[in-house]
């Protein structure tokens, strides 16, 4: 079980796709729910949201960025190797529903777990658009089958190399104009939530957001994953990941993220150290 | 030396060996250090071997006591081990964490006049000495049955039903949400208390038997109740403990440094942070660290803050002494390992900089009033007595609740106002046909000995049901 079937790198190696075999999750699963992974003994609970899953062959697809220690030793996992740990499906599943027009916003590795929202809300009859961005055009990801999973899609970049030049929430805003908006779902970083929150809440449109806190065992036990919305304090792993964006207390979120920052920078160079050495 | 030789020379209570405060302040290594064989022989003597034991009154199980201690003192220490296993099935780990001073020590009638005998030393001396020099040779098994039970979550209860059960001849499948099994024994409680080892070696004694574990699954998520039942098991035994963190529910706690006892321990038990960057899940190292509550918990909490490099540990708690829920023998350890105690002290809100981190809690002072529900006296704050405690780490360890993820995923599950498992007390039947439930998702935070009490009942009731029908 969780052995490696397929592997690819995107975004210039930054952004890792892995195909794990976790038949008894792939049965389970739906769009927006995700598993923690544990790469070896000593490794870290990790949480990824599932970007795919094929009940059929039994697999589960998650695409993450190297950020820090464990996604690079993830990283360094070869097909064929295998996750010790693979536990899942965790989270609240997205709520669909058929509102007419929607919205589906992302950025960065966010992509990857707003596609198979995207997919979802298409094949329940919405009429979806999507609008994706990246810092520059090679850090962007899933194009194709963003496509593929809306009805109209609109590329940005930060430095203007591919599509539109600027950010998701100008594209959003001209949508959000032109267009009866029912609901968006917007998920990337931190800041980029942050801000497409408030546009949002401008023109008054629901807004679905998939939160990451840092989270231990994922069902609801540690407390870790504590974010607070709408004033009250809310577990991500149980009660989310997804929630109403106008309610989410984002700065306390961005500031919590951080909390290991000291920690992990230490564990990542010891690691790319004996890397190289090794 | 024969016994009334014995009782002529009035041999004292055998002191438990253990490592020094200042130096076990600082590593994670176990505390007591156990018995030899002549010290257990010396303290065994000390058994009057009552006529009618009162000890096995206070034993939650009834171990037979006075027969495991008389069999100490012929040397027996391989029968006196088999015959603690007929009613206890994990004496290594009870032996080490059980309240002994409220159940069978506390009411050995050697306590009366003098000091209770060390029941709990003498059978943690036999487990571990079975452990380390055991011929390891298996009990029977009967005949297989062909019948199948599901033991949700490896806690102590879990870990009896799936004990008891594969002795009986059924076959039988532990189910894990953690990565590990053994619950609050590996999670929860610490090294320096419990070593895991012994967790992994009862563990890995079910496994030999027969019973098969399966980590990484969550009930409820990866798979329900009922799919259980469609697969074939014809028995489920629900013993996934409590699990729900009890905040303070005052300003400031999601600050970075405040932790709930469960993530904080977790991190350190079952992620091994103390041995960070060995392991890769960090902790928040404090210096100057306050613990919210006075239980077991909280002394753990404390305790392995001191571990994790701590200049200054404060249990914070806002009843009296007299009233900590706390084993004496914790406590006892905690204050010789420097853990301060503010007692009549409970927080009003924590304090934190720019950057979201906390930087001390404001605390206001408590008189005792009127004893409430709980029969205990109410704090009651003193007006105007605000003061601040400076602190980089916060953990509260004020209890905790039933976790709801289990029960909400499944129909025809009776629970009650509070969110426990509804289930007969002599049996652990509940309101779901061919599900039985245990331990502290039942009675709320107990202890050890109560979830494997509860476990043995229910392991009964569902072989009767395996046999008989429900
Ligand atoms: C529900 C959920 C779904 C997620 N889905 C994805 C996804 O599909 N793709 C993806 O690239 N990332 C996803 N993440 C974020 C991902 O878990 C973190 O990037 C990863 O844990 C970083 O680990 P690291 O050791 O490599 O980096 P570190 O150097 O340890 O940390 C870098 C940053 O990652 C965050 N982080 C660290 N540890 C954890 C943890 N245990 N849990 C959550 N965040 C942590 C912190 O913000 C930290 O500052 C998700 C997070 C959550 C909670
Ligand atoms: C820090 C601490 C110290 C303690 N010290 C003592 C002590 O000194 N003496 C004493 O007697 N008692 C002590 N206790 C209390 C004692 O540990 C508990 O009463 C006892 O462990 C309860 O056993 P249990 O089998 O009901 O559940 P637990 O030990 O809680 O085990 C439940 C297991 O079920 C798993 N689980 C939960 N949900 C699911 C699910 N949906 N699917 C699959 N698995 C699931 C959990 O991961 C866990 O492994 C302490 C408790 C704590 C937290
Ligand atoms: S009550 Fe005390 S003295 Fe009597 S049998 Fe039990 S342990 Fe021995
Ligand atoms: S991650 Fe532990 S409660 Fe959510």
């Amino acid at each position: 079980m969780f052995e490696i079937l397929k592997r690819h790198e995107m975004a210039d190696g930054t952004v890792v796709m892995n195909e794990i075999s976790a038949p008894k999750i792939a049965a389970k699963a739906r769009p927006g729910q995700f598993v923690i992974l544990k790469a070896n003994e000593t490794g870290e609970r990790i949480p990824l949201t599932m970007a795919d899953t094929d009940p059929k062959k039994g697999t589960i697809t998650v695409i993450y960025q190297v950020v820090g220690k464990s996604t690079a030793l993830f990283r360094g996992m070869q097909v064929g190797e295998k996750y010790q740990d693979v536990i899942g499906p965790l989270g609240q599943p997205t709520h669909l529903e058929k509102l007419g027009k929607v919205a589906c916003v992302g950025g960065g590795t966010g992509i990857a777990v707003l596609h198979p929202i995207t997919r979802a809300l298409k094949e329940i009859g919405n009429y979806v658009y999507a609008v994706i961005g990246a810092r520059t055009k090679d850090l962007l990801i899933l194009e194709d089958k963003m496509k593929a999973a809306s009805h109209e899609l609109e590329v940005c970049t930060d430095d203007g190399t591919y599509g539109h030049h600027g950010f998701v929430t100008d594209v959003l805003r001209d949508l959000l104009e032109r267009e009866n908006i029912k609901l968006v779902v917007g998920i990337g970083p931190v800041p980029m939530m942050k801000f497409l929150c408030k546009l949002t809440a401008e023109y008054g449109v629901k807004t679905l957001v998939s939160l990451n806190p840092i989270m231990v065992d994922g069902t609801g036990m540690c407390g870790c994953c504590r974010v607070t919305v709408g004033g009250k304090t809310r577990f991500a792993c149980v009660d989310g990941p997804e929630f109403d964006g106008h309610a989410v207390d984002f700065d306390e979120l961005a500031k919590r993220l951080d909390a290991y920052k000291e920690e992990e920078r230490m564990a990542y160079e010891k690691f790319m150290k004996e890397r190289q050495a090794g | 030396m024969d016994e009334k030789s014995a009782k002529k020379e009035k041999i004292p209570r055998q002191p438990m060996p253990e490592q020094k405060p200042e130096v076990r302040k600082r590593n994670f290594e176990e505390v007591p250090l156990g018995y030899d064989e002549e010290t257990a022989i010396r303290e065994a003597q000390r058994c009057l071997q009552c006529k009618s034991p009162a000890c096995v009154q206070g034993c939650p199980v009834s171990v037979d006591i006075p027969g495991f201690i008389k069999l100490i003192r012929e040397r027996e220490f391989t029968k006196a081990i088999r015959h603690i296993w007929e009613r206890n099935s994990l004496p290594a780990v009870c032996g080490r964490v059980c309240p002994q001073e409220i159940q069978c020590e506390g009411m050995c009638i050697l306590g009366k006049k003098d000091r209770p005998v060390a029941i709990g030393n003498l059978e943690r001396f036999v487990a571990d000495r079975e452990r380390e020099h055991g011929t390891g040779d298996l009990p029977p098994k009967q005949h297989p049955t062909g019948k199948r039970v599901a033991v949700v979550g490896s806690g102590p209860s879990g870990l009896t039903v799936a004990g008891d059960l594969i002795l009986k001849g059924h076959d039988v499948t532990i189910f894990e949400a953690f990565h590990k099994p053994g619950g609050v024994l590996v999670y929860g409680i610490p090294e320096f208390r419990l070593p895991k080892e012994i967790v992994y070696s009862e563990v890995n004694f079910l496994e030999r038997l027969g019973v098969r574990l399966e980590c990484n699954v969550v009930v409820g998520r990866t798979v329900s109740l009922d799919e259980l039942f469609e697969e074939g098991y014809d028995a489920i035994y629900i013993g996934v403990g409590a699990g729900l963190p009890r905040f303070l529910n005052i300003p400031g706690e999601n600050l970075i440094g405040v932790y709930s006892a469960n993530e904080y321990l977790t991190r350190a038990n079952l992620m091994k942070a103390y041995l960070f960057p060995k392991y890769d899940t960090p902790i928040v190292r404090g210096r100057n660290v306050a613990v919210f509550g006075a239980g077991n918990v909280a002394m753990d909490a404390a305790r392995t803050a001191m571990r994790l490099g701590a200049e200054r540990v404060r249990i914070v708690y806002r009843r009296s002494r007299d009233e900590m829920p706390a084993r004496a023998a914790e406590i006892h350890h905690a204050e010789e390992e420097g853990i301060e105690f503010h007692l009549l002290t409970a927080p009003k809100r924590f304090i934190g900089n720019e950057s979201g981190r906390v930087t001390g809690v404001e605390c206001l002072r408590m008189e005792l009033g009127k004893p409430d529900e709980s029969g205990r006296r109410r704090p009651v704050p003193v007006e105007g007595s605000e003061f601040e405690l400076d602190c980089d780490l916060a953990v509260i360890a004020v209890g905790a609740a039933a976790n709801p993820l289990l029960t909400q995923s499944t129909e025809g599950l009776e629970i009650n106002e509070r969110g426990y498992i509804v289930a007969d007390p002599e049996t652990g039947k509940t309101t779901k046909r061919g599900v039985w439930a245990g331990g502290d998702i039942v009675t709320g935070q107990a202890t050890v000995i109560l979830a494997m009490g509860a476990g043995r009942k229910a392991s009964d009731s569902i072989h009767k049901y395996l046999t008989w029908g429900w």
